[in-house]
C-alpha cells in the first residue's frame, strides 16, 4: 500500500545529484502538455470528476446517504439504485460520491501535515547544516523506520479514533520522507553557483530560502506530493476499514468495504463499487505523479 | 578498524544506535499525543481515581519527561513492556504469541512477490518495448494502486466461499503444523504480495535495463558473447544487490499492509493485535506492538546490508 511511498524515497535520494538548477523556460503551456499526455489527461479529468461529485454530492446524490429503507436491503443493482443498497437499505451510489468527499478531505489532510512538517524541516536542516543536520537527519531516520500505517495506528490510537486524527497521524508518518528529499535537494541548490552569487549581493537568509532555495528545490517534492495522495488514499480506506478513521453513519470507502465484507455471502455485489472507486482514484494520482516527474525532468523516460 | 564482513556489522550497529533511540523515544512519547490528561484517558470512562492514580504511577506521569524515558528503556531492556490494560496479561507474552503469524504472512508474501515481480521485470527489460513488457509496466501500475485488503476480500469470495479451495479466515500455528500453516496463510499472503511484485517488476526491469546499456556490456556484445549468457552472468549479477535492498524496504510496507490484511482474514497476528488495542484504548499493547516492530524493521535492514556485504566486498568496504 505504502509503495508507492517506498519507490518515492529510492529514487530521489539518487535524483539531486544530477538536477542542475535551471532558469524557468518559456512560459509552461498547461494545455498543450496536457493533451500530448493523453496518460495525464485522463486522470486529471477522473480526479475532476471526483471532486466535483465530492463538492456537490448534496445536489448530485440520487438519496441521502443516511437515508435507510429496510424494505430494501443490500438490493442488487437496479433501475432505481443503480449500485445497489447496503446492508441497512441505503443508496450505495450516494454513499459512495459522500464519500469521495471524505477521501479527497483525508488525502489533501494527511499530505498537508506532512509537507507542512516535512518541507520546513528538510530545507532548515538542510540550510543550516552542522550538528542540527546531524541531529535532523537521525530524527527522519528513527521515524522512517516505522512501518507507516503501524505508527498511523498507533498515533490515531493516542490522539483518538476519527477520520481527522488518523489523517493527523499519516501525515505525521509522511513528514520524514518529504524532509528527506526536500533536505537532499536543498544541499544541492545550495551550493549552486547562482545562490553563491545572491550570498556575494549580501542578501539574507530568508530572502535566500524563499527565493532561491524552496523554488528550485521543489521539483521533486511536487512529484512526491502526488505520489502521496494515493498513499493517503488507500491509507485512509485502510483505517476506515479498521474503523479507526471515518466513523459511522460517515460515509467512507474503506467503511463501506467493511460492511460489504461482513455481507459479501448474501450480496457480493457490493464490494465492487467502493474497491473500484479506491483503485481508480489511487491510480489517478499515480498516473498524474509520474507525468509530472517526466514533465519536470525530461531526462527520466516514462518507465 | 576491523575489516570485511564483522567490521560493518559493528560499524552498522554504531549508526543504528541513533536510528533506535529516536524510534523508542517515538514510541515512548506517543502516551504524550493523548488529548488532556494521558492517565485518565488511558484508565477509560468509567475509572475510578484510584485506578487513575496506579495509572499516573505505572506510567511515572509525575516524574519528568526524560527521566520516565530512561525509566522506560530500562524497563524495556528487562523485556517488560507492561501489561495489558484489560487482560492484565505481559505485553511481550501477548505480542510474542502472535508475532509468528505475522512473520510467517511478511515472509511468505516477501517470497511470492520475489517469485513473481523479479521475473516480470527480467521478461520486461529483456523485451523492452514490445507488448508484454506494456502489459507488465501496466500491471505493476495496478499493483501498487489496489488496496491489498479489497484484493484479500475478492480473494476470499473467488477461492474460499467460491471454489472452497481456501480457508476464509483464521491461522495455525506454524511451529505445530507448518504445513497447514502455509496453507491458512496462502490467500493473505497473495494479497499482502502485490505491492511487492510491482515494485520489484518494476525496478528490476529499470536496474536491468541501465546495467544491460552500459558501456561493458556493449563491449562484451561485440566481442561476441550470446544474449543469454551476458544476461545471467553479468547483468543478473549487477543488479541483486538492487533486489535485495529493494526487497528489504519493502518488509517495512508490508507490516504495515498487514495490519490490514490480517483484520480481513482474521489473523491473530500481531497487525489484528495493534488495531484492536488501538480502537479500545489499550495504549501499552499499542506501545509495544509499535516498538517491536521497528526493532524488527531495524534488525532486517541490518540483515539486507550484512547479506550484500557477503556478495560483494565492495559493500562491505564502504559501509
Amino acid at each position: 500500500m505504502t509503495d508507492t511511498n517506498m519507490t518515492v524515497m529510492t529514487e530521489s535520494s539518487a535524483a539531486p545529484a544530477t538536477r542542475p538548477a535551471l532558469p524557468p523556460p518559456t512560459r509552461f503551456r498547461f494545455w498543450a502538455w496536457l493533451w500530448s499526455d493523453k496518460r495525464a489527461l485522463i486522470s486529471l479529468a477522473y480526479l475532476s470528476v471526483l471532486v466535483l461529485a465530492a463538492i456537490f454530492a448534496p445536489l448530485l446524490a440520487p438519496y441521502p446517504p443516511n437515508e435507510q429503507n429496510l424494505m430494501d436491503l443490500l438490493m442488487p443493482p437496479s433501475a432505481e439504485h443503480w449500485l445497489g443498497t447496503d446492508d441497512l437499505g441505503r443508496d450505495t451510489l450516494s454513499r459512495l460520491m459522500y464519500g469521495s468527499y471524505n477521501a479527497l478531505y483525508a488525502a489533501g489532510l494527511a499530505v498537508g501535515i506532512g509537507v507542512a512538517i516535512g518541507v520546513p524541516l528538510g530545507v532548515f536542516i538542510g540550510f543550516v547544516g552542522g550538528w542540527i543536520d546531524e541531529l535532523g537527519s537521525r530524527i527522519i531516520d528513527g521515524v522512517l523506520a516505522f512501518p507507516p500505517l503501524v505508527l498511523a495506528v498507533a498515533v490515531t490510537g493516542a490522539l483518538g479514533i476519527g477520520l481527522t486524527n488518523a489523517m493527523i497521524a499519516v501525515g505525521f508518518a509522511f513528514a520524514p520522507v518529504l524532509a528527506r528529499t526536500m533536505r537532499a535537494q536543498t544541499l544541492v541548490v545550495k551550493n549552486a553557483l547562482y545562490v553563491e552569487a545572491a550570498t556575494g549581493f549580501g542578501a539574507s537568509r530568508l530572502h535566500l530560502i524563499l527565493r532561491h532555495i524552496l523554488p528550485n528545490a521543489i521539483q521533486p517534492v511536487i512529484v512526491e506530493i502526488t505520489l502521496m495522495l494515493a498513499v493517503a488514499l488507500l491509507a485512509e480506506a485502510g483505517l476506515s476499514f479498521l474503523s479507526l478513521g471515518v466513523q459511522p453513519p460517515e460515509s467512507s470507502w474503506g467503511g463501506m468495504l467493511a460492511r460489504a465484507y461482513h455481507y459479501v455471502e448474501v450480496a457480493p455485489a457490493q464490494m465492487y463499487a467502493p474497491g473500484f472507486a479506491i483503485l481508480f482514484t489511487a491510480l489517478a494520482f499515480n498516473t498524474l505523479g509520474e507525468s509530472i516527474r517526466v514533465l519536470l525532468d525530461p531526462t527520466i523516460k516514462r518507465r | 578498524m576491523m575489516d570485511g564482513v564483522p567490521g560493518m556489522v559493528g560499524r552498522r550497529l554504531m549508526q543504528l544506535l541513533p536510528v533506535m533511540i529516536v524510534a523508542t523515544f517515538v514510541v515512548f512519547s506517543l502516551v504524550y499525543l493523548m488529548p488532556g490528561d494521558p492517565a485518565v484517558m488511558i484508565a477509560g470512562d468509567y475509572a475510578t481515581a484510584e485506578r487513575i492514580a496506579e495509572i499516573r504511577h505505572i506510567y511515572g506521569f509525575d516524574r519528568p519527561m526524560l527521566v520516565q524515558y530512561f525509566a522506560w528503556v530500562g524497563s524495556v531492556l528487562q523485556g517488560d513492556l507492561g501489561h495489558s490494560l484489560f487482560s492484565n496479561e505481559a505485553v511481550l507474552r501477548l505480542i510474542l504469541a502472535r508475532l509468528p503469524h505475522t512473520i510467517l504472512l511478511v515472509i511468505y508474501a516477501l517470497l511470492l512477490g520475489a517469485v513473481i515481480g523479479i521475473p516480470l521485470g527480467i521478461l520486461a527489460a529483456t523485451r523492452q518495448g514490445t507488448a508484454l513488457d506494456k502489459i507488465i509496466t501496466s500491471v505493476a501500475s495496478l499493483g501498487v494502486a489496489v488496496p491489498n485488503f479489497w484484493l484479500g476480500i475478492i480473494l476470499v469470495t473467488l477461492f474460499s466461499l467460491g471454489y472452497r479451495w481456501f480457508p476464509a479466515t483464521g491461522a495455525v500455528s506454524v511451529f505445530e503444523k507448518p504445513l497447514e500453516a502455509l496453507y491458512y496463510a496462502t490467500l493473505p499472503a497473495i494479497a499482502l504480495s502485490t505491492g511487492v511484485v510491482a515494485v520489484l517488476a518494476r525496478q528490476v526491469r529499470s536496474a536491468l535495463l541501465e546495467v544491460l546499456g552500459s558501456q561493458y556490456i556493449r563491449t562484451l556484445r561485440a566481442k561476441g558473447l550470446s544474449s543469454s549468457s551476458i544476461l545471467w552472468k553479468h547483468g543478473l549479477r549487477n543488479v541483486a544487490a538492487t533486489m535485495l535492498t529493494i526487497a528489504g524496504l519493502q518488509v517495512n510496507r508490508l507490516f504495515s499492509s498487514a495490519v490490514i490484511i490480517e483484520a480481513v482474514f482474521a489473523i491473530p497476528g500481531v497487525g489484528n493485535l495493534i488495531s484492536y488495542s488501538a480502537l479500545n484504548k489499550d495504549f501499552p499493547v499499542v506501545q509495544g506492538v509499535a516498538l517491536v516492530l521497528v526493532l524488527v524493521v531495524i534488525l532486517t535492514n541490518l540483515l539486507v546490508d550484512v547479506l550484500n556485504a557477503t556478495f560483494d566486498p565492495r559493500v562491505a568496504a564502504s559501509t
